[in-house]
């Protein structure tokens, strides 16, 4: 399994309220909320994000209120993969349990610029930046979040099991 | 090696003679909560599931209250879902407009969450009941439907952070200026993933509505949970509010904590944390000359009677400044009423506030508060991120009731003392 694409670069805390503001939590519509994703904080997200995209942010990424609709906003935005220093632990929990991947890897994101092409290998943890030619070794994910993740969820994964 | 509170009750409910930072555990839950923002998710997650309905209707709060009395047309479909749910699974404590209140006021006075429970709730403030020396977090909406259906959670145990309180706070200092002083030392991700330990002779010192405030916002400091030992204050508030039995974990003397602070609650001072993060710490002497448009005094962090007590001590006489709006929301129907007959609605209603039904609403900017463009509010809230009471240009000063309604009458930020 593996994710390919343009990275958007963040910084610290980048919490939930910006990621998918309240105003929008009127609705669970994944589509609805894509279209409000990031706009707090960067208005022109929605309009250049691709599918297979990455996001990639300093520490705390997801801190605050336990919205499951933050990840679910991300991943309908089309965004591939989210690589962070350090995430809050509600958003590391959501991400898993709705099948987005994320990965901790404190030199990539310190390292990766905006607008580079990145690749990452999730079996492995091995994060390229085809753009710089360097790569990192980021936590790989154990084989049962693996498995959520290739079941769309958790949900899912419990219903296969 | 020796547990820590959390360890202990982790370990018990999980049906372990010990558990250790770092071990992944299944747990029994004794509760599992959801809100009109989170529960519609679970509830469309649950229905995929291959489950036969809830795993103990008894065990499950439902709580309307972010967005009610309903806000908008979405919301009201929102409420529906969850009202439906709660009828077709005949839920025990689902909470209807009018019983309702701010779900983490709302659970403890109604005697729902005692120590040594593991609870969780599809709400980031779910961590509140450690003041009764519960093990709860916070989760999603996937992690309730999967917790409605089995009663069952995985969790990573936890390491810890021990906090020593000691002495005894001056007049106008309560459990909010401990957090916020805290969340200023260690930092929003000061307590990543980890439990943040109370411990000391000053929890004495502190009533259980501080407490609440303190467990309240142990999230803001990135923790996974707070947690105090439970004394005859916290017994005597379980007596009064619920028939539940309850279990006393106390932490082994050697215990593992990964940190360890001491505070003297006597040398702290009113706080007030700065936009846009609740890190940003100032202490009351320190802030300057910052005018602002709005006060908010409510929600899960300081909404209780005794907040409501302070600030209608400050405002007792006096007026808030001309073109100030002081919103004041009772965080329960309880609450409310109680606020009513011992006079403190006429105290906030003569001193030109407004008295609003329980509501989530104004702290993350759903309705009944948002902000302008370029806006400022003091609010007792718990979050004051870019954006989350209206306008992306608009700020938010956290604070202690006292500060907020000393700034309602100043029009700018200001401590009781300096009225």
């Amino acid at each position: 399994m593996n994710a390919k694409g343009t990275v958007f670069k963040y910084g610290d805390n980048v919490d939930t309220d910006v990621i998918i503001p309240a105003r929008y939590l009127n609705t669970s519509v994944p589509a609805e909320l894509a279209a409000h994703c990031m706009e707090d904080i960067d208005k022109d997200f929605v309009k250049k994000v691709k599918k297979g995209d990455i996001i990639v942010a300093n520490k705390n990424f997801g801190c605050g209120s336990s919205r499951e609709h933050a990840p679910i906003a991300i991943k309908a935005a089309g965004v591939s993969c989210v690589i962070a220093e350090t995430f809050a632990r509600i958003f590391y929990r959501n991400a898993i349990n709705i099948g987005l991947p994320i990965i901790e890897c404190p030199e990539a994101a310190e390292s990766i610029q905006a607008g580079d092409e990145v690749e990452v290998d999730f079996d492995s943890g091995i994060i390229t930046d085809i753009t710089r030619g360097t790569t990192f070794k980021g936590q790989a994910f154990p084989p049962f979040m693996q498995k959520i993740i290739a079941a769309e969820g958790l949900i899912n994964y419990i219903n296969n099991k | 090696m020796g547990m820590t509170m959390t360890q202990k009750i982790l370990a018990a409910h999980a049906h372990l003679a010990s558990v250790e930072a770092g071990q992944l555990i299944e747990a029994d839950l004794d509760l599992v909560l959801g809100n009109d923002i989170t529960s519609p998710v679970a509830i469309k997650e649950m229905e995929k599931m291959k489950t036969n309905g809830v795993f103990d209707r008894d065990k499950i709060a439902l709580v309307p209250d972010h967005f009610v009395p309903n806000k908008d047309i979405k919301s009201a479909e929102h409420c529906k879902c969850v009202r439906e749910f709660a009828r077709k699974h005949d839920i025990t404590n689902y909470f209807e407009v009018g019983e309702m209140g701010i779900e983490h006021a709302l659970l403890p006075e109604k005697g729902l969450t005692v120590a040594g429970d593991v609870i969780i709730g599809a709400d980031s403030h779910t961590c509140t009941y450690g003041a009764l020396g519960a093990f709860s977090t916070g989760v999603g909406s996937t992690d309730m439907a999967a917790g409605m259906a089995t009663g069952k959670a995985w969790f990573k145990v936890p390491g810890a952070i021990q906090i020593t309180l000691t002495g005894k706070p001056s007049e106008w200092v309560s459990g909010k200026d401990v957090i916020l002083h805290i969340i200023g030392m260690i930092g929003v991700d000061g307590a990543l993933y980890k439990s943040l330990e109370f411990t000391g002779d000053g929890i004495a010192n502190l009533s259980m509505d501080d407490r609440f405030t303190i467990a309240n916002m142990a999230i803001e400091a990135g923790a996974k949970n707070g947690i105090f030992p439970v004394d005859e204050a916290a017994k005597a508030y379980m007596a009064e509010h619920s028939s539940r039995s309850y279990t006393v974990y106390e932490a082994d003397a050697d215990a593992v904590y990964d940190e360890k602070y001491t505070i003297d609650l006597s040398t702290l001072k009113p706080t007030v944390a700065f936009p846009h993060l609740p890190e940003n710490t100032h202490t009351i002497d320190e802030v300057g000359d910052i005018a602002i448009d709005q006060v908010v005094i409510g929600s899960c962090t300081n909404g209780r009677l005794e907040d409501l007590k302070i600030a209608a001590k400050v405002l007792k006489g006096r007026h808030v400044a001309k073109g100030m709006r002081c919103i004041v929301i009772p965080a329960t129907q309880k609450i409310y009423m109680d606020a009513m007959e011992e006079g403190l609605l006429k105290t906030f209603i003569e001193a030109g506030a407004v008295v609003s039904t329980p509501t989530c609403g104004p702290c993350l900017g759903g309705y009944m508060g948002i902000l302008a463009e370029g806006e400022r509010c003091v609010s007792t809230t718990n979050r004051n991120f870019v954006g989350r009471m209206g306008h992306v240009s608009s700020e938010i000063y956290l604070a202690s009731p006292a500060v907020a309604a000393a700034s309602a009458v100043a029009g700018k930020i200001t401590g009781p003392e300096a009225l």
